[in-house]
């Protein structure tokens, strides 16, 4: 990635930077503090799966902002933009629209029917056994993924930021996030999240506001000065949408995987009622519209005042675009203080991961298929720390060994699957009567079957990283055909058989998603 | 659910059957419905344009500014608005006809 041909008269980027680990430093020293004092009140599942239930809808707006603005889309988001101009805003905006469908279909009634994961809910009226074998094999994968890119940006980028060794950043990464979820539990996962996206917001709202004062606080004129450099394509759509199917079926991914993430669901448990799981959605929605916007100003700033040419002698993908813009406007101590919360925030959204993980390892494998709901409280605990601790292990193996691999396709793997196959079986569970156990196995399978093996044949994948000639799969992102694949697969084989239980049942469970009686 | 759980009672297969509980799902199914369509038409509405109508996204509007920069800004708002029109219907809609329907079958 790296070579010797940094331009170190420009930027201190690549070497080792001081200011940065100091920042950082300090961000750890802080969120230890609050582990330690979250440890104190993470005893029972209640407390390590859902901080209790005691987060606000305000304070779970900006924790799901926090999972959700990942260095990935900061950094990657701001280069694109300042590479291709316009197209990254088209980009960005997909990412979004996700939230609205999360909380018009699944945060209330989520929140009404289950107690810690997204499996509780979809097993509420079906054979616990199969169905939650099969929603952890479809959470698991997804957070798996997400998971494998998280690690590898974050070996790459402190590499980048602070000039440490690869292997010593993810290990850093890895020992950091178990401490977090192993001691303080849903608590100080969720209060590390809160502060990164606080730090992250305030970050880029600081970086725009200095990208504008240097434009008379006028778009217009930070847009023309685009324009003298770039040309007048620079503000016009290029060629990201050139194949409408293409961008379909990315846009499905996108907006209906946001409402199959287990980590974004799981945050719903953490708030009292599905009251506060509403407020918390239209809060989340605030923040990360404001964030793009923010992303799409900094893209700009950066193409102005850093210009193309450094930003892709740093790093071929942009992704540093943002860091170089802070260094150019607020010296050493600004680029360190963003390098800081770029890597707070991998750390934040890995904590997530690993706890959405481990819950499912534990709450839906160990006790729901293993001990069939019968566990003793102070095992389950057990457990879930046992499985997190081996969750972290297994991302440390898994970003030193995809070390160097072009991951980028992952996250929106993830994206597919958990569209795929967590989406659809969650929806018909909560809205279908006639949904049946064999209906929600064959869906999860499908789903996750299909957005596997379509992204392997597409040109992603097949392509990019096996350089074959030509893909066997037209499609970059496979969502149109792998969610509907996995809704087709969930209704026909519930329609071949009838589940009287499961029928019977769905009177009183709409009383409780609709009405919140009986909810935990 | 164990199966030792009692059969609901006749109070509650009442209130289930009853019309106001038809009328409180039907109401929020319609409004689910209708904000899920509304975000899917913004989003892909502006997908479309991008693809087949690139000359009236990239048509210049102001000195600098691009038709397509308050497009993608309004995509961004209008996930704010349906979000808050939805928050603030169920706040001052939705939670009455729940207390309503909690207070008169006493749950």
């Amino acid at each position: 990635m790296m070579g010797p041909s940094i331009p170190a008269a420009h930027t201190v980027i690549g070497q080792s930077n001081p200011v940065a680990i100091g920042f950082f430093l300090a961000f750890v020293l802080l969120t230890l503090g609050i582990t330690y004092w979250a440890a104190k009140r993470t005893r029972t599942t209640k407390e390590f799966y859902a901080a209790g239930r005691s987060v606000t809808g305000f304070q779970n707006g900006l924790a799901l902002a926090g999972d959700f603005m990942s260095a990935a889309s900061f950094l990657g988001i701001a280069g694109l933009v300042s590479l291709k101009g316009y197209d990254g805003l088209i980009y960005s905006v997909g990412w979004l629209v996700g939230w609205p469908v999360v909380l018009f279909l699944i945060a209330e009634p989520l929140r009404n029917l289950g107690k810690y994961t997204f499996a509780d809910v979809v097993a509420y009226r079906l054979s616990p056994r199969p169905v939650r074998t099969a929603s952890s094999l479809g959470a698991i994968v997804t957070v798996l993924f997400y998971l494998i890119a998280q690690m590898v940006g974050a070996g790459t980028l402190v590499k980048l930021l602070f000039g440490l060794p690869y292997e010593l950043a993810v290990v850093a990464v890895g020992a950091l996030m178990i401490a977090y979820v192993l001691f303080g539990g849903m608590l100080a996962t969720t209060w590390v999240q809160i502060i990164k996206a606080v730090l992250l917001l305030g970050g880029a709202t600081a970086l725009v506001v200095m990208v504008l004062a240097r434009f008379h606080f006028s778009y217009n004129a930070l847009f023309g000065a685009a324009i003298a450099k770039y040309g007048t394509g620079f503000m016009q759509p290029g060629g990201l949408v050139s194949n409408p199917l293409e961008a379909i079926s990315l846009g499905l991914a996108l907006m209906f995987g946001t409402a199959g993430l287990p980590h974004i669901l799981m945050r719903f448990y953490t708030v009292p009622n599905a009251k506060e799981a509403r407020k918390s959605v239209f809060y989340a929605t605030g923040f990360i519209g404001y964030f793009y916007i923010l992303t799409f100003t900094i893209g700009f700033g950066a193409a102005v005042l850093v210009g193309k040419e450094l930003i892709l002698g740093i790093d071929k993908g942009g992704n540093m675009a943002a860091p170089l813009l802070a260094e150019v406007l607020g010296g050493n101590v600004f680029l360190g203080f963003l390098s800081a919360v770029a890597f707070a925030t991998i750390l934040a959204v890995v904590a997530g991961l690993t706890l959405a993980g481990a819950s499912a390892l534990s709450h839906d494998i160990y006790v729901g298929v293993i001990k069939r709901g019968a566990s003793s409280e102070k095992d389950e605990v057990k457990v879930a720390r046992g499985a997190t601790i081996a969750l972290g292990v297994l991302a440390i193996l898994l970003g030193i060994l995809f070390k160097g691999q072009n991951v980028a396709f992952m996250v929106g793997l993830a994206f597919a699957i958990a569209a795929s196959a967590n989406f659809p079986c969650l929806l018909l569970a909560i809205f279908w009567k006639r949904f049946t156990t064999k209906g929600a196995v064959a869906g999860i399978l499908t789903g996750l079957f299909l957005a596997m093996v379509l992204i392997l044949l597409s040109p992603t994948v097949w392509v990019d990283i096996f350089h074959k000639p030509a893909a066997l799969f037209p499609l970059k992102n496979p969502g149109l055909f792998s969610m509907a694949g996995g809704f087709l697969a969930a209704v026909v084989f519930s329609m071949l058989g009838r589940e009287k239980r499961a029928e019977e049942g769905f009177a009183e469970q709409k009383l409780r998603s609709y009405v919140g009686v009986g909810a935990e | 659910m164990p199966k030792s759980q009692t059969r609901p009672s006749a109070g509650i297969e009442d209130l289930l059957e009853s019309p106001e509980f038809h009328a409180l799902t039907a109401r929020k199914n319609r409004v689910s419905l209708i904000l899920t369509l509304a975000i899917l038409a913004v989003y892909f509405g502006f997908i479309f344009l991008i693809a087949f109508r690139k000359d009236l996204v990239g048509a210049y509007l102001a000195d600098n500014v691009t038709w397509g920069i308050p497009m993608g800004i309004g995509v961004i708002a209008s996930a704010w608005v349906l979000t808050g029109i939805y928050v603030v219907w169920a706040n001052s809609k939705y939670d009455v006809m729940v207390e309503d329907l909690r207070r008169k079958w006493g749950k």
